[in-house]
């Protein structure tokens, strides 16, 4: 699974998002390791299940609880090569929502699917 | 093998902290190497030297400070969240003009790409959390 | 793929979660509070036992222990201490930790 390259390993990184955003810090400083992991240049996925979900929805307005809204950073993602965003389709339909409510595109999958993903990962970050 | 372990959760209110330590000396005494314990978000917490749990409890601290000492392991508090939960070194302290620095012995401050790095170079990562 | 759980199954849904994306053949190691799925005669135990048709299912002996369940945990959870944890993680290519 692991890519060798002349400089160094190529590893399959997956970050687990399993959390709404706000109610507590793991959403965020997550999505800022996945920041500083973008320049290590290793083979990068962000899976989101359960509240994961939620991190992605549009019209996050975080004014009046003076939290930072960083829901935009997932479309800056594209520019630091991190472009698949694999979204539980039972998550979404659960909290009735769709793939018109997420900031960004993303690939809906089965959990069938998404354990397949899973299970092909050598690094696994949960937070 | 070479083990990264990430601990997500501070000292006392989860099991996290406890469970790593338990795996990490199990690890060795089984001959493998740590090469490195990542402490992230609350887990940072458990780098504070000021820490004063009851005699009669295990002193999380300094369980993890010895078991560095003893091993030469590589602990690691990432210094955003760090900075976030009022966790310094002294030359962070004197950064950002604080009055106090509060790091524990054989804990290091750094960035979060030395977790990544963990991953990378380590056989395998293990995550600890709440 | 190991698969971890630290979280009570009654409490919340994280076991649940776990065995939705746990493929064939992965192991479940019920770790801190998560070992409370091991217990026998629980509203879960149907659906830990159906789980154990397709994959291996271990409990964290001295999670077991401090919370007084060693005597109810069910046929087919095998109990392993630390060391055997570390060989867990050594055996499978990766480790996945549902929190």
């Amino acid at each position: 699974m692991a890519q060798e390259t002349p400089d160094r390993v190529s590893k399959k990184f997956l970050y687990v998002n399993c959390k709404a955003p706000h109610g507590t810090i793991y959403a965020l400083e997550s999505l800022e390791v996945v920041l500083i992991g973008a320049a290590f240049e290793q083979d990068v996925s962000l899976a989101f299940v359960g509240d994961g979900v939620y991190q992605l929805t549009k019209g996050q307005d975080t004014k009046g609880i003076e939290m930072k809204n960083f829901s935009p950073t997932f479309r800056a993602l594209e520019d630091y090569d991190v472009t698949k965003l694999y979204v539980e389709q039972e998550a979404l339909q659960a909290r009735g929502l769709t793939e018109a409510d997420l900031v960004v595109p993303v690939e809906v999958v089965s959990a069938q699917r998404m354990a397949e993903i899973m299970e092909s990962q050598d690094v696994i970050l949960s937070f | 093998m070479k083990f990264g372990i990430l601990v997500n959760e501070g000292p006392y209110t989860h099991e996290a902290s406890d469970t790593a330590y338990q795996f990490a000396k199990a690890a060795l005494a089984k001959g493998h190497e740590i090469y490195r314990v990542f402490f992230y978000h609350d887990g940072v917490n458990n780098g504070t030297r000021l820490t004063v749990p009851p005699q009669d409890e295990r002193n999380i601290v300094k369980r993890w400070s010895d078991l560095a000492a003893q091993h030469k392991l590589d602990l690691v508090v990432c210094i955003a969240a760090a900075q976030r939960r009022g966790l310094m070194d002294a030359a962070e302290a004197k950064r950002h003009g604080k009055d106090a620095d509060n790091i524990a012995p054989g804990f290091r401050i750094s960035g979060l790409g030395q977790l990544i790095e963990a991953g990378i170079q380590a056989d395998r990562l293990v995550v600890f959390g709440g | 793929m190991l698969h971890t759980v630290n979280k009570s199954p009654f409490d919340h849904n994280t076991f649940e979660t776990c065995l939705k994306f746990a493929r064939q053949g992965s192991a479940v190691l019920l770790i801190e509070d998560g070992v409370y799925a091991a217990a026998a005669d629980t509203a879960v135990s149907k659906r830990v036992q159906e789980a154990l048709k397709s994959v291996s299912i271990y409990a964290l002996k001295p999670d077991v222990e401090a919370r007084g369940m060693q005597n109810r945990v069910m046929d087919g959870v095998r109990l392993v201490d630390y060391g055997g944890f570390v060989d867990l993680v050594v055996e499978h290519n990766a480790v996945q930790s549902w929190l």
